[in-house]
C-alpha cells in the first residue's frame, strides 16, 4: 500500500472523497420558510468546509433556536501522506494494566509517590484530579493502580516537610502541582523544592515531577525538575512517564 | 411484588440484621461526636449567612472563634446564645463580625443562665427549621398545581461553571423532557472546609454549590415546571467536608435530591471516615426533615473495581446506606439507591448480568426510588457504538423498573455534553420507553436460569461480605480497603481535625429538634 503518495477519504470506492459530518447550528427550525433557511445554512457551512456536493440527511430542531445537522458529502480535499508529521511522544501511554505489571516485573515492589501542593498554593484540583481514585476527564487517579503507593499529603506544604516524607517513605517520585502563579509564585517555589531536594539527597534524589496550568512544559530542565505537565494531563500520562522512567522495560532480545 | 428471582427471604432479612449490626457502632460514634460542619449547620440554621470580605462565610468565623476561645465539645449553640444574650447583640451577624475582630469574650455558662442560652438558641434554629418545612409544603404546593412525572425520572446534568450558563441549560433541558436537573460541582468542592457564597460565575468542570446558586437555579426551574405544567426536580451534591451545611442549605432553597452517601467521600476524596460519619447522619437528619431523597455513590465502586467482581460490594454499600438513612429519619421513598451499568461489553451475557443485578436490587429495596447510572468506564470514544450501549441501558432501566435514570450521553469522556448529544440522549431514552415500556411485566426469568442464579449468588456473596464487615467492624473493613481499592484508616484523611467528641453537657438544639417525634 502506499503511504507516502496521495489518498482521499473512502466511502465505499475508492476516491468517491466521502465523508459525514454532524453539527448544530443557532437557527430555527419551526416553519416552512425557517426550515429552507436552516438547511440552507447547513449546505452553506458545508460548503465552506470543502464538502461539494453535500447533501443534508437529516434536521431536526431542537428548541426554538437550534437545528441539529447530519450532512453527507464528497470533500475535493487531498490528504498529502508525505507530509503527515508523527510528533513522537517520549514515552507511550499505558493501560493502568500494563503500568502495574511493567512495576511488578521491573520493581519488584509498589512504585511511592509522594504528592502535594507546596509553598503557599491551597489549590488541590490538581493533584487530587492526579492522585485521588476520582481522578480526572474519566480516568482514575494513581491511588487507584494497585502497584503505586500514593502519599498524598494535601495543601500549603513547607518544603522541608516534602523533602523529610519523601525520605521517610522512600518515594521513588515526587509530584507537586502548583497552580497559584502571583509574582511567579509557581516558578520559585519549584526551584525552591528542586534545590532542596538535590541538597538532601544528591544525585539519588527521588524523581521530580510539577503540573499545572502555567508551566511551559520545555522548562523542566531550568527548574531542576525531571518533568512538566501542563494543562489537560491525565493521571494515565503521568503514571506512564513514571514507569517508562523508573520501571524501564527490559531490552529486546534480553533473556 | 412478586419476586422475579426466588430470592429467599430468610438471606434477605439476615443480610438487612448484617448490616445494622455492622452500623450500629457507627451510629454510636456519631451521636457521640460533633463536627465543626455540623456546628456550622447549627449556626445556619440559626439565621448567619453571608461571607466576609476575603469570603469565608461568617459562620466559619464564628464556629472557629467559639472553638478558640471555649472548645466545640460542648456545642456552638449555648456559648453563642450566650454572648448574644450576655453582650446585647441584635443578631448574630454582628456578633459574629465582632468574634471575628476577637471582641468576644466566649463561655460555658450554668444554671439559670445556661438556660437561657438553650432556650433562645433553640428558638433561633426552629425559627431556621420551618423555613425548611415550609419550601416542603411549597413542594408539595408545586406538585398540586404542576403535576408529578412517572417514573422513571430522566436526570439530566448541567455543569457549565458558571451559574448564568447552568440556568438557560437547565431550562432547555426540561423542555427537552428532563424530570431532574442535576448541577455537577466544581472539582474539588467536596473537599474545601467551608460552603462559598453568592452568585458563581467560575469553576472547575462545575458550578459552585452555593446558597445563592441554589435559590437562583430553583426559582428558574420553578418558572419550567409551571410552563410546562410539570414539577422539575433540582438536584445537588451533599457529600464532601461540609455535608450538614450544603444539606441545611438545600433545605432552606427547596432542593428535591441530594447525592449524600455514607461512604464515598472517604474513599474516593479521602476525607476522614469518622468525620464523614458523623457529618452524613447529621445531613441526613436535615434531608429527612426537608422531603429531599438521597442519591447514593454505589456507581463509583464499578468505575473502580470490575463490575461483576465487585457486583456484592455494590448491594453491600446498598443495604449500609439503607441502614443509616432510616436511622436517621428518612423514609424508603427518600432513598434513591444507585447503582450502575458498567459491565464490559465484551463480556459475553453482559446484558444477562446486567439484568440479574439491576432486578435483584429491585427486589431487595423495593420501596425506594433506584437511581441507575449509565456507562461511563466503557464508552470508548466510539459515539456510535456508545449510543448503542446507552439504548442497552435504558431498556435494561425499563425492564427492571429503575425509578431514577441518569441519562448516558453517546459522548462521554469526550467532552461536557454538546447540546445535540443530550438531543440524541433523550431521542434514545423516549424511544426505548416508548417500544419497552411495558417490557418488565412480561419479563419473567426462568426461575432457575441464568438470571435468578446470578442474583443469587450476588445476594449470597453480599451476605458474606456483611459478615466479615461485621466481625471486624466498618471502620476496619475501610481500612484494610474493603470498598474501592483504596485502604483508608479511620485516623488518616482529610477533616479530621475537625472532629470532637461530646462533653457530658453537649447540646444541639438542631439534633434536638430533628431527633423529636414530630
Amino acid at each position: 500500500m502506499n503511504l507516502t503518495g496521495m489518498v482521499r477519504p473512502y466511502g465505499d470506492t475508492t476516491g468517491d472523497g466521502r465523508v459525514q459530518l454532524s453539527f448544530t447550528l443557532p437557527v430555527p427550525f419551526t416553519g416552512e420558510t425557517e426550515r429552507a433557511r436552516a438547511e440552507g445554512a447547513a449546505l452553506q457551512l458545508a460548503a465552506k468546509m470543502g464538502m461539494d456536493p453535500a447533501m443534508v440527511v437529516h434536521a431536526k430542531g431542537m428548541g426554538p433556536d437550534f437545528t441539529f445537522f447530519i450532512v453527507y458529502g464528497r470533500v475535493s480535499h487531498l490528504v498529502d501522506l508525505s507530509a503527515v508529521t508523527v510528533t513522537e511522544r517520549e514515552f507511550p501511554v499505558l493501560a493502568s494494566s500494563e503500568v502495574n505489571l511493567r512495576i511488578r516485573s521491573a520493581l519488584g515492589r509498589k512504585l511511592v509517590v509522594v504528592g502535594a501542593c507546596i509553598g503557599t498554593d491551597a489549590h488541590t484540583v490538581g493533584i487530587d484530579a492526579i492522585l485521588n481514585v476520582k481522578g480526572h476527564a474519566g480516568e482514575k487517579g494513581l491511588e487507584s493502580y494497585r502497584e503505586i503507593r500514593v502519599v498524598n499529603m494535601g495543601a500549603q506544604v513547607a518544603v522541608p516537610d516534602l523533602v523529610a516524607r519523601a525520605a521517610a517513605e522512600q518515594a521513588d517520585a515526587v509530584l507537586v502541582s502548583q497552580v497559584v502563579t502571583q509574582r511567579d509564585a509557581h516558578i520559585s517555589n519549584t526551584q525552591e523544592m528542586s534545590a532542596a531536594f538535590g541538597a538532601g539527597f544528591g544525585t539519588q534524589r527521588p524523581l521530580l515531577v510539577v503540573g499545572g496550568p502555567r508551566f511551559d512544559p520545555r522548562a523542566a530542565h531550568d527548574l531542576g525538575v525531571d518533568k512538566i505537565f501542563g494543562r489537560g494531563t491525565t493521571p494515565r500520562e503521568v503514571a506512564s512517564y513514571l514507569v517508562h522512567v523508573l520501571a524501564p522495560q527490559e531490552q529486546e532480545g534480553a533473556a | 411484588m412478586t419476586g422475579k428471582l426466588n430470592l429467599d427471604p430468610a438471606l434477605v432479612a439476615q443480610a438487612r440484621d448484617l448490616a445494622r449490626l455492622a452500623g450500629q457502632p457507627v451510629v454510636e460514634m456519631a451521636r457521640t461526636h460533633t463536627t465543626v460542619s455540623v456546628e456550622r449547620a447549627v449556626l445556619r440554621l440559626g439565621g448567619l449567612n453571608g461571607a466576609d470580605s476575603d469570603g469565608m462565610p461568617w459562620v466559619n468565623r464564628l464556629a472557629d472563634a467559639v472553638r478558640e476561645s471555649v472548645g466545640l465539645e460542648h456545642g456552638v449553640a449555648v456559648p453563642v446564645w450566650d454572648a448574644m444574650l450576655t453582650g446585647g447583640y441584635p443578631d448574630l451577624l454582628t456578633l459574629a463580625i465582632d468574634a471575628g475582630a476577637g471582641l468576644v469574650k466566649f463561655r460555658i455558662p450554668s444554671g439559670g443562665e445556661a438556660d437561657a442560652a438553650r432556650e433562645t438558641a433553640r428558638r433561633s434554629v426552629k425559627n431556621g427549621l420551618s423555613r425548611i418545612d415550609a419550601q416542603r409544603r411549597e413542594r408539595d404546593r408545586m406538585l398540586a398545581a404542576t403535576s408529578d412525572p412517572p417514573m422513571p425520572w430522566i436526570y439530566l446534568i448541567v455543569a457549565t461553571g458558571d451559574i448564568y450558563e447552568d440556568i438557560p441549560q437547565a431550562q432547555a433541558a426540561a423542555r427537552e423532557g428532563a424530570d431532574i436537573i442535576a448541577v455537577i460541582r466544581s472539582t474539588g468542592q467536596s473537599l474545601l472546609d467551608y460552603v462559598p457564597e453568592g452568585a458563581t460565575r467560575e469553576g472547575f468542570a462545575g458550578t459552585y454549590a452555593t446558597q445563592e446558586n441554589f435559590r437562583l437555579m430553583r426559582a428558574a426551574l420553578d418558572d419550567v415546571s409551571r410552563e410546562l405544567g410539570r414539577y422539575v426536580r433540582l438536584t445537588n451534591y451533599a457529600s464532601g467536608l461540609c455535608m450538614p451545611e450544603i444539606a441545611t442549605l438545600a433545605g432552606l432553597e427547596r432542593l428535591d435530591m441530594m447525592l449524600n452517601d455514607c461512604m464515598y467521600g472517604i474513599i474516593f476524596r479521602d476525607i476522614n471516615p469518622v468525620r464523614t460519619f458523623i457529618d452524613q447522619r447529621f445531613s441526613r437528619q436535615v434531608h429527612a426533615r426537608a422531603g429531599i431523597v438521597i442519591n447514593t455513590g454505589e456507581d463509583n465502586y464499578l468505575t473502580t473495581a470490575d463490575a461483576v467482581d465487585a457486583a456484592h460490594t455494590v448491594v453491600v454499600s446498598q443495604l449500609l446506606n439503607e441502614y443509616f438513612g432510616r436511622e436517621a429519619g428518612l423514609a424508603d421513598g427518600q432513598l434513591g439507591l444507585g447503582h450502575a451499568f458498567e459491565i464490559n461489553p465484551d463480556v459475553p451475557d453482559s446484558f444477562l448480568l446486567e439484568l440479574a443485578h439491576a432486578q435483584l436490587i429491585r427486589e431487595l429495596f423495593p420501596e425506594a426510588p433506584l437511581k441507575y447510572m449509565p456507562p461511563t468506564k466503557h464508552m470508548t470514544g466510539n459515539v456510535f457504538a456508545g449510543y448503542l450501549l446507552d439504548a442497552f441501558f435504558n431498556l435494561c432501566g425499563v425492564m427492571t423498573d429503575q425509578s431514577i435514570l441518569l441519562i448516558g450521553m453517546m459522548t462521554e469522556g469526550i467532552h461536557t455534553p454538546f447540546l445535540s448529544d443530550r438531543d440524541l440522549a433523550l431521542e434514545n431514552v423516549r424511544y426505548v420507553r416508548r417500544a419497552a415500556g411495558n417490557l418488565g411485566a412480561s419479563f419473567r426469568p426462568e426461575p432457575d436460569g441464568f438470571v435468578a442464579q446470578r442474583a443469587q449468588r450476588v445476594l449470597a456473596e453480599s451476605v458474606d461480605l456483611l459478615r466479615t464487615i461485621g466481625a471486624q467492624g466498618l471502620l476496619t473493613a475501610i481500612a484494610e480497603g474493603t470498598f474501592g481499592v483504596t485502604k483508608r484508616p479511620p485516623d488518616g484523611g482529610r477533616g479530621l481535625d475537625g472532629v470532637v467528641e461530646q462533653a457530658g453537657e453537649y447540646y444541639n438544639p438542631a439534633s434536638e429538634l430533628l431527633e423529636a417525634k414530630p
